[in-house]
């Protein structure tokens, strides 16, 4: 097992250099004056070729690639203008929050996107496969910031059930003490549930949006994947042996359905990690995508830059977890490999 | 298939067209999808010189104005004339679209095509770009792209372009990979075409109606993302207007209850989308009648 899991760590190398040359490209080649980028609106031109000069962007393109690839390697991602901090610092401080509302928005859309799939399979052409198909087509159709902006409005103006749309705790309360920083998981630890019940007064609307875009494509392919198992020789057999069924849906066919559902679920992360960025300018929730959006405001290109590179190596890192859970929950792959 | 045209043998654009119908008749909602198709096209194409107001007049005597028989969609925080905005953006988002796809159809395409043809280092090459361009988030990958090149349209439009690229990459891939050795194929071959000859002139109509099936699905993501740049701030600047944008700007008014400034232009762009997304699965039917759902 270790030894495949080293195997499947190899994979993602290749994927991982590609996205350092992508991201080099992005702010070394392409038109577009990094210097100036660097030096803010403001700079006068001897500022900017100072700047210039003290990036290395003087430099032939591959000394540049190798001193780019050297402060990755130290975790120097540069400073950010507007909070003076570095930009890994910023951004370290900020995933715990995109992290919380990604997940949970995950969490939420499995929870009801993999039932919903099951019952549309094992009851095809009633009313639940209808409403799953209409999920699916409707889920990728929806706009994720107008979904977030609709819901704000039935249910914090009209409704009054959630707060207002402006961040992660109101500002009556105190963040809880930081072990994982997540706000839901470390209050409870604490014991504190006055700040849990704040917390997830304010995530759960910006996760039920995400959820919802979620839905589709996790909804379809279970209804796919279950149908297909449905179908086979051994719930065939299973059947004709009179097991019970619910044994024979939740027991044998959910199991071998579950592998194409689990690989879908990179393609998943690839919306979510976009749609969590336009989620989180709708809540003013303070994660890395409104980060990259304040700092793309105001021509802040290290921010930016840190945040293209942060989210590719994450979803990276994330296709590769799949990768290792799929050999988890399939017992043949790991034979075979 | 209907029974009658399996006897006669009628010419194939006749059976292309009954098969249409039969297609309509068995889904409404596609007829539905080209009729709201039809809609966008003529609000792109005529729309700046029939809508009401002026797009970019304010009149702040008029303004956060609800839907009224004056000012169907209502009026913005500065009186401009809702209605006529989001019919005046169409047209800017469709050819941010149309545009973006087209460049992706012919670029992507040829790559794919070349690939499955040609196999090779050809393929190698263009292999590892899309996995390269899949490694990332897409929609994160725009975001780097158009902060990186500049805050325009037009590279909004190659931004859009580029995240789609392993997705026609696949398809031509993979289609002209099964023809390789088809007996069309050979035949060319053997009459003394040259390779970019068959290439061009054998292989890309064939495999040109999956494609456009491909365009037609890619069509409301494109648009998707396009608006989603432009929500966030790239792209498209105010006064300019555009569904993305007209929501960002309607976005701080939902809270206290002004919810038509955001409502009209995002049930629009997510009509367009859901359009696209139908006439796809049309056009699927249309011509894979085996992945029919």
């Amino acid at each position: 097992m270790l030894a495949q899991i080293a195997r499947r760590l190899a994979t993602a190398i290749p994927s991982i250099i590609g996205v350092i040359i992508v991201t080099f490209l992005l702010t070394r080649v392409l038109p577009g004056d990094t210097a100036a980028y660097f030096a803010g609106p403001a700079a006068t031109p001897q500022a900017i070729e100072e700047i210039r000069a003290k990036l290395g962007l003087d430099k032939p393109l591959p000394v540049q690639f190798v001193a780019y690839v050297k402060d990755l390697a130290t975790g120097n991602l540069g400073n950010s203008l507007t909070t003076g901090q570095p930009v890994l610092d910023d951004l370290r401080a900020r995933l715990p929050a995109s992290a919380e509302l990604t997940l949970l928005g995950l969490l939420l859309s499995i929870l009801i996107a993999v039932p919903l799939g099951i019952l549309a399979a094992v009851r095809q052409g009633s009313w639940i496969d209808h409403l799953c198909r209409i999920v699916a087509t409707a889920g990728v159709s929806l706009p994720v910031f107008f979904t977030g902006l609709l819901l704000v409005y039935v249910f914090y103006f009209r409704l009054g059930w959630a707060p207002a749309p402006l961040g992660r705790l109101d500002f009556f309360y105190s963040a809880p003490p930081d072990i994982t920083g997540f706000y839901l998981i470390d209050s409870l630890a604490t014991g504190d549930f006055e700040t849990f019940r704040a917390a997830f007064s304010q995530i759960w609307l910006p996760a039920v949006t995400l959820a919802i875009f979620s839905l589709a494509p996790i909804a379809r392919m279970t209804r796919a994947s279950m149908l297909a198992v449905l179908a086979s020789d051994f719930v065939r057999t299973a059947r004709a042996s009179g097991l019970k069924p619910s044994k024979i849906v939740l027991g044998y066919a959910f199991r071998n359905a579950l592998l194409p559902v689990i690989t879908t679920l990179g393609m998943v992360f690839s919306f979510l990690l976009g749609a969590n960025v336009l989620v989180e300018k709708v809540f003013a929730w303070p994660g890395i995508g409104s980060y990259a959006i304040e700092a793309l405001i105001t021509s802040d290109y290290a921010p930016v830059q840190g945040f293209v590179l942060a989210m590719a190596i994450l979803y990276v890192l994330l296709n590769l977890a799949i990768d290792i859970l799929y050999g988890l929950v399939d017992p043949r792959v790991r034979i075979e490999a | 298939m209907s029974l009658a045209t399996a006897t006669d043998a009628p010419p194939a654009r006749d059976n292309l067209f009954s098969h249409a119908r039969h297609i309509m008749a068995e889904n409404p909602v596609t007829g539905i999808a080209f009729g709201l198709f039809a809609l966008l096209v003529v609000a792109a194409l005529i729309g700046p010189y029939v809508v009401p107001y002026d797009p970019l007049a304010s009149d702040t005597a008029a303004a956060l104005q609800p839907p009224s028989a004056t000012h169907w969609f209502g009026t913005d925080q500065l009186g401009r004339d809702i209605f006529s905005r989001v019919v005046v953006a169409s047209r800017l988002d469709m050819t941010i679209a149309v545009a973006s796809v087209a460049l992706v159809f012919v670029v992507g395409g040829f790559a794919g095509l070349a690939a499955g043809y040609f196999g090779g280092w050809t393929d190698q090459i263009v292999g590892r770009v899309s996995d390269t361009i899949m490694a990332f988030p897409l929609f994160v990958l725009a975001m780097g792209i158009v902060a990186a090149m500049g805050n325009t349209v037009t590279n909004i439009i190659i931004a859009t372009a580029i995240i789609n690229f392993p997705l026609y990459v696949r398809v031509a891939r993979a289609e002209a990979n099964i023809r390789r050795e088809a007996g069309f194929v050979q035949a060319a071959r053997l009459t003394g075409n040259s390779e970019l000859r068959i290439l061009l002139g054998q292989i890309a109509p064939n495999i040109l109606p999956i494609m456009m099936v491909q365009v037609s699905l890619t069509m409301g993501y494109a648009i998707l993302n396009a608006a989603g740049l432009s929500f966030i701030g790239l792209g498209v600047r105010p006064p300019t207007p555009e569904w993305g944008i007209m929501v960002a700007e309607g976005a701080s008014f939902i809270i206290s209850g002004e919810w038509w400034i955001a409502f009209f232009p995002g049930v629009t762009l997510m009509l367009a989308v859901f359009c696209f997304n139908l006439l796809g699965d049309g056009l699927r039917d249309l011509v894979d009648p085996q992945r029919r759902t």
